[in-house]
């Protein structure tokens, strides 16, 4: 499935990084561990987190993630923006929690 | 692209403690040299986590750090030095979930307690030194498939 399909039936708001809204999603990880996202997410994964901070978006970059969704309608910095979108990132948001995003992602790639 | 076997190429980065800013640049421009390099990309994820979690370290938990890398036709090498703290007790450090992290460092999702072991999980081969009040060095060797 195309992220843009998630994002469209999610109604995400794509922050950062719209030109890959083509990326293949392989699956989903959530996780609000940095370091477990880094062991154990897979290339093409989805990541639903409410971190905010700047470092998920190394993370994202060197496992090759298709896109980061921030959960709660939690506010992300501009730097944090910025970052992203130089590092080609797609983030999202939306105001739903992990649990929702989850229940219908699950929906969407397994049904 | 196979690989001039006497090319060495090297990468040489200053980390600074506490900045969590330009955390992952020496692990990202490393990805990018492996994959120019045309390594497979299993052992670039293997080398991009655990030169991650080593940058991470020293800004996590020292005053500042030198990583650096050496990349042959076999292998990946990684080296770390830094002035921090030490850690007193390397096989605790080593173990799954046990981190000396503050709250706010935890609160970033990070101190988990699972870097090291990442670490050593994701090296072929993997060294560590430290004393106590001086700093800690580790050495981690990826070998190319």
């Amino acid at each position: 499935m195309k992220l843009s399909n998630v994002v469209e039936k999610l109604s995400l708001e794509v922050k950062t990084g719209k030109n890959n809204l083509q990326n293949n999603v392989t699956g989903v990880y959530i996780s609000d561990l940095l370091s477990d996202v880094m062991g154990n997410s897979k290339d093409g994964n989805i990541w639903i987190t409410l971190q905010t901070h700047l470092n998920i978006v190394a993370v994202a970059g060197l496992k090759n993630l298709s896109g980061i969704i921030i959960v709660g309608n939690r506010q992300l910095q501009e730097d944090v923006l910025q970052k992203a979108e130089a590092e080609k990132i797609t983030v999202m948001s939306t105001p739903l929690t992990a649990f929702e995003v989850a229940g219908k992602l699950y929906q969407l790639l397994n049904g | 692209m196979p690989l001039n076997t006497n090319e060495i190429t090297e990468g040489d980065f200053q980390i600074i403690g506490g900045n969590f800013t330009n955390a992952g640049e020496a692990s990202m421009q490393m990805k990018a040299k492996l994959t120019e390099l045309g390594i497979d990309e299993a052992t670039i994820r293997r080398a991009a986590i655990a030169t991650f979690e080593a940058e991470m370290n020293v800004i996590i938990y020292a005053a500042a750090g030198r990583l650096r890398y050496y990349i042959t036709a076999h292998n990946i090498t990684i080296k770390l030095e830094d002035m921090g703290p030490g850690i007193e007790n390397i096989e605790l450090a080593m173990q799954e979930g046990y981190s000396t992290a503050p709250d706010w460092v935890r609160e970033m999702g990070w101190g988990a307690g699972m870097g090291l072991p990442n670490m050593k999980k994701n090296s072929d081969e993997f060294k560590i030194d430290s004393v106590v009040g001086e700093g800690t060095s580790v050495e981690m060797i990826i070998n190319f498939s």
